[in-house]
């Protein structure tokens, strides 16, 4: 399939007033038509910063995208002028937030605010831009949509509110949709209810998604590949299928091991992670995982690994192999 | 299960709770009621985990913070120890809260920002005046050193130190006055997942060298299973099952525990791939209004009629296996 999106290189510091943070340290990735990219990594790895850099939606100060390329449909998002981006953002590549309530405007209409992106990118006039908001809403199984566009966001609840953000995502018809952390505020239940409608709404109108976040359980059963970050890097990279079978980076494998699975009934300790992620105030020269690896060497502390291939369409960044406890040749 | 026949730390009764929603500016009328928790029982045994598993607003930690009695409940009875702590207050109320400790979830919010380590995890010794100030440093350094900890940390503040560190302070500052029961209120929610893991795994080898018995609140089913032996379902302020960690995972009979559990996702590609789900219509009905007879008849894929007219009375259908439902 054609390639979508293909990020190089991308680097993203932030001017705090303890000193220069490091948040994204070079970052490679693409994405394929209709294809799925989780992104794995706990707070603070620069899972979010790298795709709000892609977008250009970092706040600049204190942020700023000091090195890579974006490429989208082979132009570079990040040499855009201003006026270029705005076309793609909210149109040809859309994004849907973590916090329901925080990401709407509380005094506007939810008719209003789903429809702007309408008005602004297809000049559609209100009438017609309430006609295929009715329609989008109902989409994303808002009941009595049609009585429901004078409401505020107030009169949602959190997974109502999170379909309607994701119906003023799709409006436009967006060939990618980017989720960061769209169900981490949410309960279990409303959690599948939200997963089972993005993977219902992907198949029905065939659009890429890169889906953030944490947990581990979101991601097996959405994605088709999946990055996990550690320190501003992608540190491993491959299918799902292949990821899970075979981690092949210390940390992706200590993340496994350390989470409780419901369909275990053998009781097994967990396996923690000793130590803490690292604070980027440099860009890190060595492997940023190095001071917690239990597999570290000499090489570990002097060189940070490049991505390089481990088994077929499976990368990893690391110097040894944890299955083997060997070095890599 | 380690504790089938151990003998009954707490006793929970029909325990009420109900919050009044007051409206006017000079003259105040009680409008209405939050049923956060109506009507819950349940044991908890010496040296057990008892999980608290539900929603956000489903009442779990309000069921914890009136077992404390940090609220007054409005009904029914917490015995500890065959003592009635709703029947007691002041210093009698005090003395029991020595046995009985709380973990909270939020380890930013917990701590006080203007003590330093030291006075936070050496306050419950001040407050019940059960050590002068040398003792008292000795038992803050040996607490550091138990919850994994430097001693030296002693005169730091709390926001030198990161989520992680932050809920092994408050585990320290729990286990100050040797309780014998701790009320974890999701206390691993708020961290990542590979501190989760580091805090999750000191609970259970303080469990283990203490004989602490964990009322164990969360929302995260496969960390809960991990943890309890025994498992409570709660859903809008009623327990809808109860029953040991494998029964209730392996055999679930309540419609809701059964959609819960399936609505968990499962770290592996390949479980997921082959997973059906039940997934539950709708939202969680307001505490306020709560549903006439069954609570969850609203969004249950099986009630019937007799759901809406009578509440399912909370019955032992196996051994030690308890469910609140009509259709089983």
């Amino acid at each position: 399939m054609a390639e979508l999106l293909n990020v190089r290189g991308l680097e993203t510091q932030f001017r705090t007033r303890e000193g220069l943070v490091h948040a994204v340290n070079g970052v490679d990735f693409s994405l394929k038509e209709g294809e799925t990219l989780g992104i794995v990594g706990e707070s603070g790895c620069g899972k979010s910063v790298t795709v709000m850099s892609m977008l250009r939606l970092i706040p600049s100060p204190p942020g700023k995208v000091v090195a890579g390329q974006a490429f989208y449909q082979g132009k570079d998002l990040l040499k855009m002028s201003d006026e270029e981006i705005r076309h793609i953002r909210g149109s040809q590549i859309s994004m849907i937030f973590q916090d329901p309530m925080t990401s709407f405007n509380p005094v506007l209409t939810i008719g209003r605010q789903v429809a702007e992106p309408l008005e602004i990118h297809q000049g559609m006039n209100r009438k017609q831009a309430y006609e295929r908001v009715t329609e989008m809403l109902e989409l994303v199984g808002i009941p009595k949509a049609k009585d429901r566009l004078g409401d505020y966001p107030h009169q949602f609840s959190g997974g109502m509110r999170q379909r309607v953000m994701i119906a003023m995502s799709l409006v436009c018809n967006p060939s990618i949709l980017i989720a960061d952390e769209p169900t981490t505020a949410l309960d279990v239940t409303i959690q599948a209810q939200i997963i089972e409608l993005a993977k219902e709404l992907r198949d029905k109108l065939g659009m890429a998604m890169i889906w953030i976040t944490h947990d581990l359980g979101v991601i097996a059963g959405l994605a088709d590949r999946m990055a996990v970050m550690y320190g501003g890097l992608i540190i491993e990279t491959a299918p799902v299928k292949s990821l899970y079978a075979t981690p092949s980076h210390p940390y992706t494998l200590g993340l496994i091991n350390s989470l409780p699975r419901l369909d275990m009934d053998q009781y097994h300790r967990l396996e923690s992670i000793d130590g803490l992620p690292p604070i980027l105030m440099e860009k890190p020269v060595s492997c940023p995982f190095a001071p917690r690896c239990t597999f570290v060497r000499e090489r570990c502390l002097q060189e940070n690994p490049p991505l390089l291939e481990s088994a077929p369409d499976h990368y990893t960044a690391c110097w040894v192999d944890p299955a083997t406890g060997r070095d890599r040749s | 299960m380690k504790t089938e026949n151990a003998e009954i730390l707490l006793r929970v009764e029909n325990l009420v709770k109900y919050f009044p929603i007051k409206r006017g500016i000079i003259i105040q009328k009680t409008v209405g009621a939050v049923h956060a928790v109506d009507g819950v029982s349940f044991n908890i045994h010496k040296g057990e985990t008892l999980g608290l598993v539900g929603e956000s607003g489903c009442g779990k930690s309000t069921t914890g913070r009136t077992i404390l009695q940090l609220y007054r409940p409005t009904s029914g009875h917490v015995f500890y120890n065959d003592v009635d702590l709703t029947s007691i207050k002041g210093e009698d109320l005090r003395v029991m809260r020595r046995k009985m400790q709380m973990i909270f979830q939020d380890p930013y919010a917990s701590l006080n920002p203007r003590m330093t380590v030291g006075e936070i995890i050496g306050e419950p010794l001040v407050i019940h005046k059960l050590a002068d100030r040398k003792q008292t440093q000795e038992r803050v350094e040996h607490l550091l050193e138990l919850v994994g900890l430097n001693a030296k940390f002693y005169n730091r503040f709390p926001h030198e130190f990161s989520g992680g560190q932050r809920q092994r302070i408050g585990v320290a500052r729990a286990l100050a006055l040797n309780p014998d029961l701790i009320v974890c209120d999701e206390p691993i929610s708020a961290l990542d997942v590979s501190i989760q893991a580091q805090v999750v795994n000191l609970l259970e080898d303080l469990q283990k060298e203490f004989n602490l018995t964990y009322l164990f609140i969360a929302h995260d089913l496969s960390m809960v299973r991990h943890i309890s032996d025994r498992v409570a379902v709660m859903y809008l302020g009623v327990i809808m099952e109860l029953t040991g960690r494998t029964e209730l995972y392996n055999n679930p009979l309540h419609p809701y525990s059964q959609a819960l559990l399936s609505a968990v996702p499962i770290p592996d590609p390949v479980v997921e791939e082959k997973r059906r789900r039940t997934i539950l219509k709708g939202d969680v009905p307001s505490p306020v209004n709560p549903p006439s007879g069954c609570r969850f008849r609203t969004r249950c894929p099986i009630a019937v009629d007799i759901c809406a007219q009578s509440k399912p009375e909370f019955r032992e259908i196996n051994p030690g296996h308890f469910v609140a439902c009509h259709l089983v």
